[in-house]
């Protein structure tokens, strides 16, 4: 692909209706807009997303022959372990943060976000390239290992984490929170929409693609309009954060993103797929991991995680990164 | 008129993912039940999630005295060094005291 085509990808990744929802949410919060989504349209809007994505995928996996999506399945493993043990040695070099914020980011970016993800499918099918119908299986098989590893660094091997007691250490709370990752709405929502739709198949799905195919992208302008806020308000916390941080945000996820791209052509994977396992190395959970690592990790701060993840990595992911993975992916295939 | 016993409620703020673990320290403790609603908020020790991924939970729960000890004890000892939360405990006059456990039934 030229670079003209490229950057008219770009544009169109600018100009879709997501995206732009997107920009006016973090514009109103420099405004300091009191607009919010309800919470409680909020946490449908979520669900929503999670299981519209989790159906597709099942319905699309039907297709997908068992020996095809063996080798993404391992790879997306591998990066799941590989990725947040980079994210930790690389924030040790660029940054001052102690062992357990480096662990809670480790996790954070060792983990995936939907809405990213979400965002490169959309984009992919307005540019008209195909993908893997089993991405999503691979959003859900790289949303848990990374936090747990990064968990698992936080804590440097030891079962306790001190608490802010210095005098004293409690143990974690490892069943809560391996509860918290393994049946928190994340990845039992997108497991059971995979389940559901492959189970449904594409007859099932007719039925109610009006509601989980036709008005998908409306919904997710709105999600997407409550993302901006949020974000812009993370914004307010940027004079804090030191140039390392602000460094490993952006920085980061172009070399993570492309460690994916990679591995996913190497596994087989067309330019969409990989460009879509890309994105996924490359985005920083915002659901599962803030939710763990607050749990097994009381004293990280997820100012700074939060701060990192949704107010830096995430708008970056959705403006620059979408497009730059795709053309990253198209690059690669020539050679692997 | 039914009469009313003195008992404590005790009322915890705290981010909204602490809410299983809050209500089973408060089981344990001996609460015999408790109500919780979600909101929003900003606190003093305010730690930039509660705006985001479910807000803040308040659980209001009338106890005895000796479970309101109890339950003060864990806050101090697991949540107040982690967590933003704030809690704070009054005197209620309450029909059927009998039913909170260890209530006293001197009002």
């Amino acid at each position: 692909m030229d670079t003209g085509s490229t950057l008219g990808l770009a544009l169109v990744n600018l100009t879709s209706p997501p995206l732009l929802a997107f920009v006016l949410g973090l514009v109103a919060a420099g405004l300091r807009s009191d607009i919010r989504l309800p919470e409680a349209v909020y946490q449908a809007t979520s669900m929503y997303l999670l299981l519209a994505i989790g159906i597709k995928g099942g319905v699309a996996l039907r297709d997908t022959e068992a020996a095809d999506v063996i080798g993404p399945i391992a790879v997306s493993v591998a990066l799941g372990v590989v990725i947040p043990i980079a994210a930790f040695w690389l924030l040790r070099w660029w940054t001052r943060l102690s062992r357990i914020d480096r662990g809670a980011m480790a996790a954070h970016y060792g983990s995936t976000s939907l809405v990213t993800f979400t965002a490169a499918l959309v984009f992919l099918e307005g540019a008209g390239i195909a993908f893997e119908g089993y991405v999503t299986t691979l959003l859900t098989v790289l949303e848990i290992p990374g936090i747990i590893v990064g968990l698992m660094l936080a804590l440097g091997g030891s079962t306790a984490v001190s608490s802010g007691d210095p005098d004293r250490a409690e143990r974690p709370h490892w069943g809560e929170t391996l509860r918290e990752v393994i049946l928190g709405r994340s990845v039992l929502l997108l497991l059971g929409g995979l389940l559901l739709g492959w189970a449904t198949g594409p007859v099932g799905y007719a039925r109610i693609e009006p509601f989980f195919g036709d008005i998908f992208t409306g919904v997710l302008t709105v999600f997407l309009l409550e993302m901006g806020l949020v974000a812009g308000q993370q914004w307010r916390a940027l004079a804090k954060a030191g140039p390392g941080l602000v460094a490993f945000a952006l920085v980061f996820p172009v070399l993570a993103g492309t460690v994916g791209v990679a591995a996913g052509l190497v596994a087989g994977m067309g330019v969409g797929g990989a460009m879509a396992l890309g994105t996924l190395c490359a985005s920083a959970s915002y659901i599962a991991a803030p939710a763990a690592t607050r749990l097994a990790l009381p004293n990280a701060n997820p100012g700074v995680t939060l701060l990192s993840s949704l107010g830096m990595t995430f708008p970056f992911n959705l403006i620059v990164g979408i497009p730059l993975y795709l053309a990253i992916a198209q690059f690669l295939s020539r050679w692997i | 008129m039914t009469a009313l016993g003195r008992i404590v409620c005790v009322t915890i703020v705290a981010e909204a993912l602490l809410e299983r673990r809050l209500v089973e320290d408060l089981a344990r403790c001996g609460a015999q039940g408790w109500t919780a609603m979600v909101g929003h908020g900003h606190g003093p020790g305010h730690h930039g999630v509660s705006g985001f991924e479910g807000g803040n939970v308040r659980i209001e729960t009338l106890v005895g005295h000796e479970t309101a000890d109890r339950i003060w004890a864990i806050l101090e000892r697991d949540y107040f060094p982690n967590y933003a939360v704030t809690a704070w405990a009054y005197d209620a006059n309450v029909a059927r005291v009998a039913r909170y456990g260890d209530a006293r039934a001197d009002g």
